[in-house]
C-alpha cells in the first residue's frame, strides 16, 4: 500500500512539474508571498521570458 | 541471485529475439500487434540495463558524487534539483511532438517491418545515446544550449552552423506539420470545428488561471479537456445541421487561415494563448499516450499490412523514394530526432539532481518516445492495406474519382471498394476519407479502429476518429505556436547584430516585422504543399526529415569532439557509429531529393519535366511557380547539406589536431564540485 502512495505521490508531483505548479510554488517561496492573483501575475511576467523561448519537440 | 538475474535477462533476450524473428520472418499470414510491442519492450529493456549502463560507466564516467547544475545554482527558478521521475516526466513531455505519431505512419507504405525495426534499432543504438551523451554534456557545461556546446567545443562555424540548422529545421517542421493540419481538415466540418474550439477554449483557461484560479493549473487542464471532449461531441451535431458550411474549408482557405493564426498566436501575450495550450496539449498527449499503450496491449489488434510491401522499390504513393534512406529519412522523430538535442541541453539539465540521473532521463525518454512510434505503426497497420492506401495517396497519384483510386490500388495487390471507403467515411463521419494524405487521418482511422472493437464499439468510431485528429492537430498547432514565437527570438538575436532595435525583443515593430518574416517562411512551405498537385507531403516532409537529421548530426559532432577531447577516443564509435550512418543517410536523401532523374523523388528533374512540356493555355503561370518552388526546394536541401559539412570538416579537423597531438584537448567542464548529497547533506 505504501508503495502504491508513493507512486501515486511521485506521479502527481511530476505533474505538478510538468504543468509547472510547482514553478510557481517555489516562487511563492523565494519571494515569500501569499497565493493571489497579484503573486500569480507577478509569476507570470517573470517566467514567461522563459517560458515563450521554450521549444516544444516535433 | 546472480544466477536468477542471468536466468531472467537470458529469457527476456530469447523473448526479443524470438519476437524480432516472428516480425522479421513471417510472410504472407497476418502477425498480432503484441509481437511488436514484445519486440520492443524486451529491445528497450536489454538496450537499458546494457548498452547505456556501458555507455554511462566506459564513456561518459558518470559520477553520482559530482554536483550538477541544479545543485550548485540552485536558485528556485530556472536551476532547481529534481526528483528524477518528475525530470523524466518533464523530459518526456517537452520531447513528445506529432513527429513519432506522422512519421511512422507514412513509413508503412513500405509494410510494417522497415519502420519497426528502424524506431527500435534507431533508438536503442542512436536516438537514446545523442539524447542521453547531450544531456550529461549539458549538465556538465552549467546546462549551456547545443549553439553553445557547438561554438565553445568544434569552433565558431559550428556554433553559426548549428543556429543556422536549428533556424532551418524550425521553418520547415513548421511547414511540415502545418500542411497535416490542413490535410486533416480540408472537407471536415466536424474537426474544424473542434479544433477551432480549442482556441477560445485556450484563451477561456488563460482567463481563468489569471484571473479565477491563480496557479491552479492542473485544474484548468482537466476543465479544459472537458471542454474540448465536449467540442468534439458538439463538432458531430454541427456536421449534420446547416452551420456545416460555416466550417467546411478548402486546402488554401485553411492554409491561409492556419497562417493569420500562427501570426497572432506569434504576437499575442505568452499567457493568453500560447501556455495554456500548451498545459491542454500537454495534458491531451500524456493521457492520449497512456489510453493508446493501454488499448493495444489490452485489445491486442491483427496488422493487416504485409511486413514488406512492392513500395520498397521507391514507387510509392505516399511519398516517392526507395526504402534506402527514405524509410529512415520519413520516421525521424521516432528513432533519432536532432530537435530533441535542443531539449537535452535546454530545460532539462537546469534540473537534473545527480549526474547517474541523466541515464534514466535522455536514455530512457527517448525509449519511451520510441515506442510512441512503435504504436503509431501499429495503428497505420491495423487498416486493410487498400484503405491506408486509399487514405494516404494523394489524387495526383491514385485518381480524382473514387473509382480511379479503388482501380488502381485494387491493381496494385491491395483490395478495397468504393462501397468499402464510403461506409468507412460514413462511420467516422466525413464525407470522404479518400486523398486524406499527410499521416494524421490514416492515424486517426487506425487508432479509431482499434478502440471501436471494445469502447463503444463501431457507433462510436467517428468520436474516436475526430478525437485522434483533435489530438493530432492539438499537438501540431502547439508546435505551430511555440515553434514560430522561438524562431522569431531567434531571429530577433540574429537580426540584432544588424540593426540593434530589431533585437529588442520587448519593441511591437520588430515583434511585428519578425513575426511576418518566420510566418512567412513556413507559410512558403505550407502553400507550396497545398498547392502541390503530388500531395504536397511527398516534398515537404522529406525536406523536415533531413533537416532534423542534419541537426541530429550536428548534436554527434559535438558529442564525438567531446568523447574524443575526454581521452576517450575508444570509446568514440559509441557516438560515431550513428554519426556515420545518418551522414550517409541523410545526404543520400538530400542527394537524390536534389538529383534524382525520377522527377516525384528529385526537385530538378520535376523541374525539368514540367519545363520540358507544353503548358495548358492559361496554366502558365502556375507552371512556372511548380518550376521555381522545385528549385527552391532544390537550393534548401543543397544548403542544409552544406551547412552540415561545414561542421564535419571542422570536427574532422579538431579530432585530426587533438588525436596528433598537435593540439592540446581543452574542453569547457565546468570545474569538479563535489555534491552535498554525497555526504548526506
Amino acid at each position: 500500500m505504501t508503495s502504491i502512495t508513493s507512486a501515486a505521490r511521485l506521479m502527481w508531483e511530476a505533474l505538478r512539474e510538468i504543468f509547472d505548479e510547482n514553478a510557481y510554488a517555489r516562487f511563492l517561496r523565494s519571494h515569500r508571498l501569499e497565493d493571489s492573483r497579484e503573486s500569480y501575475r507577478h509569476y507570470l511576467r517573470e517566467s514567461d521570458a522563459t517560458r515563450e523561448r521554450r521549444p516544444r519537440c516535433c | 541471485m546472480k544466477t536468477t538475474r542471468i536466468l531472467v535477462w537470458s529469457a527476456i533476450a530469447v523473448l526479443g529475439a524470438l519476437s524480432l524473428a516472428t516480425i522479421a520472418l513471417r510472410r504472407g499470414e497476418s502477425i498480432n500487434a503484441m509481437w511488436l510491442v514484445t519486440a520492443a519492450l524486451c529491445s528497450y529493456a536489454l538496450g537499458y540495463r546494457f548498452y547505456s549502463k556501458f555507455v554511462a560507466a566506459r564513456v561518459l564516467a558518470l559520477d553520482a558524487l559530482r554536483a550538477t547544475p541544479a545543485e550548485r545554482l540552485d536558485n528556485g527558478r530556472d536551476f532547481v534539483p529534481t526528483n528524477k521521475w518528475v525530470v523524466f516526466g518533464h523530459h518526456f513531455a517537452a520531447i513528445a511532438g506529432p513527429g513519432p505519431l506522422v512519421g511512422p505512419v507514412l513509413a508503412a507504405q513500405f509494410g510494417y517491418l522497415p519502420g519497426t525495426i528502424w524506431i527500435i534499432a534507431g533508438a536503442v543504438l542512436g536516438g537514446c545515446v545523442q539524447d542521453f551523451v547531450i544531456l550529461l554534456f549539458s549538465v556538465r557545461r552549467d546546462g549551456k544550449s547545443l549553439t553553445e556546446m557547438a561554438r565553445d567545443e568544434i569552433g565558431r562555424v559550428g556554433g553559426a552552423v548549428a543556429f543556422l540548422a536549428v533556424m532551418s529545421i524550425i521553418v520547415i517542421l513548421l511547414g511540415a506539420v502545418s500542411l497535416i493540419v490542413v490535410n486533416a481538415l480540408k472537407g471536415s466540418p466536424w474537426g474544424t470545428f473542434t479544433i477551432a474550439a480549442t482556441m477560445p477554449i485556450a484563451v477561456l483557461m488563460g482567463v481563468y488561471l489569471r484571473h479565477l484560479r491563480p496557479g491552479k493549473v492542473l485544474e484548468a487542464s482537466a476543465l479544459g479537456f472537458v471542454l474540448v471532449l465536449a467540442a468534439i461531441w458538439g463538432g458531430q451535431w454541427v456536421a449534420h445541421s446547416p452551420y456545416a458550411a460555416w466550417f467546411t474549408f478548402s486546402a488554401p482557405v485553411l492554409a491561409i487561415a492556419v497562417i493569420v493564426y500562427g501570426f497572432a498566436a506569434s504576437a499575442l501575450p505568452v499567457w493568453l494563448l500560447l501556455a495554456p495550450r500548451d498545459y491542454l496539449s500537454t495534458f491531451v498527449k500524456l493521457g492520449t499516450i497512456a489510453i493508446l499503450a493501454i488499448g493495444i496491449v489490452a485489445l491486442r489488434p491483427t496488422l493487416h499490412m504485409p511486413p514488406l510491401t512492392r513500395f520498397i522499390d521507391g514507387t510509392g504513393p505516399v511519398f516517392a523514394g526507395t526504402i534506402f534512406p527514405f524509410a529512415f529519412i520519413t520516421i525521424a522523430c521516432g528513432a533519432i530526432s536532432g530537435f530533441h538535442s535542443l531539449i537535452a541541453s535546454g530545460t532539462t539539465p537546469k534540473l537534473v539532481q545527480r549526474e547517474s540521473e541523466t541515464r534514466m532521463v535522455g536514455y530512457g525518454a527517448m525509449m519511451a518516445e520510441s515506442f510512441v512510434g512503435v504504436m503509431a505503426v501499429i495503428a497505420a497497420c491495423v487498416l486493410d492495406p487498400g484503405v491506408y492506401f486509399a487514405v494516404n495517396s494523394p489524387a495526383g497519384i491514385v485518381g480524382a474519382t473514387p473509382a480511379q483510386a479503388v482501380g488502381t490500388i485494387t491493381a496494385w495487390g491491395f483490395p478495397v471498394t468504393a462501397d468499402h471507403m464510403a461506409g468507412l467515411a460514413r462511420a467516422v463521419g466525413e464525407d470522404t476519407l479518400f486523398n486524406r494524405t499527410g499521416g494524421a487521418p490514416a492515424f486517426a482511422v487506425g487508432m479509431a479502429q482499434i478502440f471501436s472493437h471494445s469502447l463503444g464499439g463501431q457507433a462510436m468510431m467517428g468520436i474516436w476518429y475526430h478525437f485522434a485528429i483533435m489530438f493530432e492537430a492539438l499537438f501540431i498547432l502547439t508546435v505551430l505556436d511555440a515553434g514560430t514565437r522561438v524562431g522569431r527570438f531567434m531571429l530577433q538575436d540574429g537580426l540584432g547584430h544588424v540593426w540593434a532595435p530589431l533585437g529588442r525583443t520587448s519593441w511591437y515593430p520588430s515583434i511585428v516585422a519578425t513575426s511576418a518574416l518566420i510566418v512567412a517562411l513556413w507559410g512558403y512551405f505550407l502553400w507550396n504543399g497545398v498547392k502541390d498537385p503530388l500531395g504536397g507531403i511527398n516534398t515537404v516532409w522529406p525536406l523536415f526529415g533531413i533537416a532534423n537529421q542534419l541537426l541530429a548530426t550536428v548534436a554527434l559532432c559535438v558529442a564525438t569532439t567531446i568523447v574524443i577531447k575526454c581521452g576517450r577516443t575508444k570509446y568514440a564509435w559509441v557516438t560515431l557509429a550513428p554519426l556515420c550512418w545518418l551522414v550517409t543517410v541523410t545526404f543520400s536523401a538530400a542527394y537524390q531529393k536534389i538529383f534524382s532523374a525520377n522527377p516525384r523523388v528529385g526537385f530538378l528533374a520535376h523541374a525539368q519535366l514540367l519545363a520540358s512540356q507544353a503548358v495548358p493555355p492559361g496554366k502558365a503561370a502556375e507552371t512556372a511557380r511548380l518550376i521555381f518552388n522545385d528549385r527552391v526546394n532544390a537550393a534548401v536541401a543543397g544548403i542544409l547539406v552544406v551547412l552540415v559539412i561545414m561542421v564535419l570538416t571542422e570536427s574532422l579537423i579538431e579530432w585530426f589536431r587533438v588525436l596528433s597531438g598537435r593540439k592540446r584537448a581543452h574542453i569547457s567542464e565546468t570545474p569538479y564540485v563535489r555534491s552535498r548529497y554525497a555526504e548526506g547533506q
